[in-house]
């Protein structure tokens, strides 16, 4: 097996392991960086990030209201050491793009604009049209080819940490366009790998976000948290699942259903905003969690429009003009068109909540390191608990910045004081392992199950037991389901026995790192019995402090259903309260 | 929602058992709000599971799934099945090297696109303390356009110059140049002109306009290709007729 020296690994070239990969470069140009990602860089999903990043930067906000709209938004399930490093990073991240050449939208003096977003009490979401996350993606990738150090392996698949006696000394990944398996030699490991939403059918998520960063640390003992918090956005495109960004209601948008009433009034996200004006914190400016679960109140009454992709309700742009929709929602605009038919300057646009974010992922620290000595975390696919139970539009895309270049100064510091005196012997034996396993799935000859079969009751039952709402009943059947399904993984064979670009085997190991995060799922959502954010439970409808102010913490077991534990918030000034997005408050 | 049978013919080879590439069809039964990249998905979950193409966002903005379709460089997630008859072509983009099936090498294209030095080179270097450089929206339009490449290399299919001249470093690495040479942060023109003004560089262009024909985002390459040409002309006249004249 081939060996390549690197001092450290970043594994996934999207927002967070490109800012990883900067900062390296520009601390130390010594560093041997090995960036290594299934896919090139700018197809990374970091691109269909529409709305845009949230950072204080105008005279009216503060980082105190960033953080109280972070946490309360978060339902108290945030770090607030975490969240208040955060929101302290974040304008520095955010002007940096800048200065890399990031195209922000501007204001006319030419300063750069700022848009408001869901659960956001001050407009402070940086926004580049509604292409945000497009564009970060990109100037992070073009900034980072200034950089000789930076050493990609563009379309190699990670396969498995290489871990000795609790510290992390590498990976095993596969080299698509040949079949081979390389061995990564390094000091530190950043996990920068995307969530996992394409567990679910109906999801805004890209084909390649299979949960394969999160299961790579999982399965070397790495614990996964809070991953029964799924974010449904709640204006997707009913055919598709495509996103339209939370930019369309942060612009004036709203949301009607099929009686043409604003209903997000009747669900205590009143009184009514006059139309075109649209009021920060409340009616079409709540957040997530409580939009798309009201959609669901919608549906059973009955009140939602329905139509041949299913249920849906209205988001109505019309009075927004074509000019502004142009200016600010272009890409909308082609994507309705386009996908649905419809045009948002003058139709009504059907919609429905769709998955779209993981709040939970590999259980990080404030430093991004995770538990294994060597291994740091970073973007969707970690959990440093910034986003809590439920995270607010505009925080991910700065949460990449601030954390990628978090975990790489940690990985630096790492190197330095941690000796790297790992048994040569024990390491190489554990890669061979790994090649071994992927070589006996390539080469089994006979199977009863297939791959697209399997996914499809996964995405069936994660729909069916683990959706907006949830019951302590259908999360069990979820579980049971699930460990049925991971065991008939077992069974599955492939047509595909040669080398070269062999999607049916990155499709097996996608599957099987889908089947563990799901697992995670259901079982965190089972054994959580509140209600808080994203998670609701129709048996335990109430958000329980005394027994799960805590975040769940779950442990990878290679046959058996994961073994829970949990870990208390931090919290440092933010006391548990209300949720209140009523337009009345203050 | 109707439907209707079409038979996809896919271009298949595999470098370990092919000699040369062969058509393949497969009747797909398909909705008619499908995109051609959803058939293929069918295909690959359905019928075929040795299948082997690029794919991720299914919202033409990732840049993965350009092919050829009936012949035209399209994205096969924006090419609507509605728009074809019963039998659909799909081949890999040409002027690439074929890897497998619909997969392209597109290690040229990375390459050529680096060379051009795609980063902000600062006019005026600038600490973060100071915040953000100002830039009205009008100099944001200048060079906006050029931003919204997506690197999908639909462009150097259609390009017949790449197709003849390999050295020709094409219209998405051009586009991308005078992306950060109309930035009004950017200093760097003359950084990026070596390269770009070469011989393999805009001169190449002979200016069918192809290029942004095919472009799904409108960046217009033809266009940005043109005012290269016009500045680079205009240097050259500085230089030679009155070098007198800074640059």
């Amino acid at each position: 097996m081939d060996i390549i020296q690197t001092d450290i690994a970043i594994i996934g070239a999207g927002g967070a392991g490109l800012r990883a990969a900067i900062t390296l470069a520009e601390a130390n140009q010594k560093l041997r960086i090995a960036l290594i990602s299934k896919v090139y860089p700018m197809r990374s999903h970091t691109c269909a990030a529409e709305g845009g990043a949230a950072g204080v930067s105008k005279s009216d906000d503060s980082l105190d209201c960033h953080f109280e709209d972070t946490v309360g938004g978060g339902d108290w399930l945030c770090d607030q050491d975490a969240v208040e490093y955060f929101i302290k990073e974040a304008p520095r991240e955010l002007i940096q793009l800048e200065h890399w050449g990031c195209p922000w939208s501007r204001e006319q003096d030419g300063s750069v604009a700022v848009r408001p977003f869901g659960g956001m009490k001050i407009k402070r979401t940086w926004f580049a049209a509604d292409k945000s996350g497009f564009h970060i993606l990109h100037t992070l990738f073009q900034t980072s080819l200034k950089y000789p150090s930076i050493q990609r392996f563009d379309e190699y698949y990670a396969l498995d940490l290489i871990e000795d006696d609790g510290r992390c000394y590498g990976l095993t990944a596969l080299e698509i366009c040949s079949g081979q398996i390389k061995h990564f030699e390094a000091g530190a490991v950043i996990i920068a790998a995307g969530g996992a939403g394409r567990m679910f059918q109906f999801t805004t998520n890209g084909a390649i976000k299979t949960g394969d960063g999160m299961s790579l640390a999982y399965r070397a003992g790495v614990p996964l948290k809070d991953m029964e918090f799924i974010q449904y956005h709640p204006t997707g495109l009913p055919n598709t699942g495509i996103l339209l960004t939370e930019g369309c209601r942060g612009e004036g948008g709203i949301l009607i259903n099929k009686d043409g009433r604003r209903y997000l009034q009747d669900y205590g996200m009143g009184p009514e905003t006059p139309v075109g004006k649209p009021a920060l914190k409340t009616m079409e400016l709540g957040p997530r969690d409580r939009l798309s679960q009201a959609f669901w109140h919608e549906q059973q009454k009955g009140n939602t429009l329905s139509t041949q992709w299913g249920d849906c309700v209205l988001l109505d742009m019309r009075h927004l003009g074509e000019k502004k929709i142009n200016e600010r929602l272009p890409f909308v605009r082609d994507l309705s068109i386009s996908y649905l038919g419809m045009d948002p300057v003058k139709d009504l646009i059907p919609i429905r909540p769709v998955v779209h974010y993981c709040m939970g992922g590999i259980h990080t620290d404030i430093n991004a390191a995770t538990p294994l000595l060597g291994l740091f975390a970073a973007g969707e696919c970690a959990c440093v608990s910034i986003n809590g139970a439920n995270r607010l539009g505009s925080n991910s895309l700065t949460e990449l910045l601030v954390f990628g270049r978090r975990a790489a100064m940690s990985a630096i510091a790492c190197i330095q004081s941690i000796p790297r005196l790992g048994n040569k012997a024990a390491l190489t034996a554990k890669a061979e392992d790994s090649q071994s396993r992927i070589l006996a799935l390539v080469h089994k000859s006979r199977g009863s199950e297939t791959i697209s079969g399997i996914r499809k009751e996964m995405m069936q039952t994660l729909e069916e037991g683990a959706g907006i709402y949830r019951t302590g009943e259908s999360l069990s059947k979820t579980c049971e389901k699930i460990a049925e399904l991971r065991h008939r993984y077992t069974s599955i064979a492939l047509n595909d026995k040669t080398k070269v670009f062999n999607t049916e085997l990155l499709q097996a190991l996608e599957l099987s790192s889908m089947l563990n995060c799901a697992e995670a799922v259901a079982v965190c959502g089972r054994d959580r019995k509140e209600s808080r954010g994203a998670h609701q439970r129709l048996d335990f409808t109430a958000r329980d402090d005394t027994n799960f102010l805590k975040h769940t913490l779950a442990y990878y077991h290679p046959k058996d259903p994961p073994r829970i534990e949990y870990l208390d918030v931090v919290i440092t000034k933010s006391r548990p309260g209300v949720r209140d997005y009523s337009g009345v408050r203050k | 929602m109707s439907e209707r049978q079409i038979q996809i013919e896919v271009l298949r080879y595999n470098p370990e058992t092919d000699i040369e590439p062969t058509i393949q069809a497969y009747t797909v039964s398909c909705l008619n709000e499908w995109v051609v990249l959803d058939a293929l998905n069918y295909i690959k979950d359905n019928l075929d599971a040795t299948l082997s193409y690029r794919w991720s966002c299914h919202m033409a903005v990732c840049g993965s799934c350009g092919m050829m379709i009936n012949g035209e460089p399209k994205l096969a997630c924006k090419a609507f099945i509605h728009e074809y008859s019963d039998r659909i072509r799909v081949e890999p983009l040409v002027h690439f090297p074929i890897k497998r099936d619909l997969i392209t090498d597109i290690e040229d294209f990375i390459a050529k696109f680096a060379s051009v030095k795609p980063y902000l080179i600062p006019k005026e270097k600038r600490p973060i303390s100071d915040g953000e450089y100002q830039q009205k929206p009008e100099d944001l339009l200048k060079f906006k356009q050029y931003t919204l490449c997506i690197n999908c290399m639909l462009c150097y299919s259609a390009c017949p110059k790449y197709g003849l001249v390999p050295e020709f470093i094409g219209p998405a690495a051009i586009s991308i140049a005078h992306r950060y040479n109309q930035d009004s942060r950017d200093g760097g023109r003359h950084h990026r002109q070596e390269i770009i003004a070469s011989s393999e560089g805009v001169w190449e262009c002979s200016f069918v306009g192809a290029c942004s024909e095919v472009c799904p985002k409108h960046v217009d390459p033809a266009g940005a290709l043109q005012q290269v040409k016009l500045a680079s002309t205009i240097d050259w006249y500085r230089e030679h007729l009155m070098p007198w004249v800074k640059k």
